[in-house]
């Protein structure tokens, strides 16, 4: 295969950010509540990692490793906030849906993950093809779950309404509790067929638990698990 | 005095910042195996919001605004958060180990923790001033650390018990924040 295109499978597929290595819960809960919010939510954080993979790729060999972090932050905040005034300025009904949760793309453990596991490592092109993968691979979550959550709460997909108006939608899918329920019943039906999600790899390889096990902060997670047991 | 008590409660019951905002997930699922560790890592959290939330409040008003800078908070934000973790961390390693011994290894998590960058946007768009930026952010944290206790505690019980398969690790837990969520539902009926 190709390993322009191997990038994209395995952004989207094999190691689907969201449903596999279960990093960027965050955003996943919050605006998963309509397939649209998700649709925007998911776009706007593959411009951001398409951007940040390509400018941290570009400069991997002129920051130090010794400040790479703090230098990786404030790229990705600068980025943020040009993809937020352009959302504010063109898509103004998407900036007042997803509000806060736009600037807080930059503390995305996807974004920083990347950026540390790939893009300062590798060339430019594939990096940004990594970026795109792993960028469609959250948006296609995201909008998956809008979508349960849209049907069962709201009983319409992306606006129209679809079950007939006798039948009284489960109110409780777009509220808070939905989120945590439709994504845990994702990961169990994942577990049921045998897919195997980063976090089951790493209960049996007993390494630090879910969510920010990926990101940047990984060592510092093992080292509070380490603390835990004296 | 009544606002103010009502900002605290508002930020820690109402508008739970993990169970109805979902900001600091990352943590909330991952430190919430065992109580003590989630105990000390919410006294991190509440030391490191309220100080964050008075600085950028402070920053905001008396820099940003003025300068017409306001695009630039999200950039201010995360480096003060960072900063200020690493001052908190080096003043609490000097001054009183003890407080470090306990709490040293969860503030470096803090630093990617959204719930710290989301309470400081938060301020600044409801227009807060400073004494209300401190409340709301100190509410905010307490609300973190009852959650992530409060988690912890029904991981301590879910350990023991006989849980299908597919629902192990974190399915189970992701279905007991969503009850706790439901619970907390029940406090909207506080918002005056």
């Amino acid at each position: 295969m190709n390993k322009y295109v191997e990038r994209l499978y395995n952004g989207i597929i094999k190691e689907n950010p969201t449903l596999i290595l279960l990093l960027g819960m965050c955003p996943t809960l919050a605006v998963s509540t309509r397939a649209m919010n998700g649709i925007g939510m998911g776009l706007s954080t593959t411009a951001v990692l398409i951007l940040s993979n390509v400018v941290i790729s570009l400069l991997r060999k002129l920051i130090p490793d010794s400040v790479r972090l703090p230098a990786y932050i404030v790229i990705v905040a600068s980025l943020v906030t040009v993809t937020e005034l352009v959302i504010e300025a063109f898509l103004p009904g998407l900036y007042k849906s997803l509000g806060i949760y736009i600037p807080l793309i930059v503390v995305n453990c996807i974004i920083l993950g990347r950026a540390e596991a790939y893009a300062n490592k590798h060339s430019v092109g594939l990096s940004l093809f990594d970026g795109l993968g792993m960028g469609l691979g959250f948006t296609a979550a995201l909008t998956l779950a809008g979508l349960v959550r849209e049907f069962l709460g709201n009983g319409s997909v992306f606006g129209f309404r679809v079950l007939p108006e006798a039948i009284e939608p489960m109110g409780i899918f777009v509220q808070p509790p939905g989120a945590f329920l439709v994504i845990a019943l994702f990961i169990a039906v994942m577990n049921a067929i045998g897919i195997k999600t980063r976090q089951r790899q790493l209960v049996e390889s007993d390494g630090c638990d879910m969510g920010c096990a990926g990101c940047a902060m990984a060592k510092d997670c093992a080292k509070a698990k380490g603390g835990e047991e004296k | 005095m009544k606002e103010m008590i009502l900002l605290i409660v508002g930020g820690a019951l109402i508008n739970n910042v993990v169970l109805n905002q979902f900001l600091g997930i990352c943590s909330f699922l991952g430190v919430s195996r065992d109580i003590k560790a989630s105990a000390s890592l919410g006294g991190a959290v509440i030391f490191v919001i309220t100080i964050a939330s008075a600085v950028a409040s402070l920053l905001y008003t008396y820099v940003l605004a003025p300068f017409g800078l306001d695009y630039m908070k999200t950039i201010v934000f995360i480096l003060i958060i960072a900063a200020l973790v690493q001052i908190v961390e080096m003043f609490l390693k000097k001054k009183s180990p003890a407080i470090y011994e306990s709490l040293g290894i969860f503030l470096p998590l803090i630093t990617t923790n959204c719930a710290v960058l989301g309470v400081a946007l938060t301020n600044v768009q409801n227009d807060y001033d400073f004494l209300q930026s401190v409340l709301s952010g100190f509410g905010t944290a307490l609300g973190f650390t009852l959650a992530i206790v409060l988690l912890a505690s029904i991981r301590s019980r879910l350990n023991e018990k006989d849980i299908p398969a597919p629902l192990r690790g974190a399915p189970i837990v992701l279905i007991a924040a969503a009850l706790m969520s439901i619970a907390f539902m029940g406090f909207s009926g506080l918002s005056f």
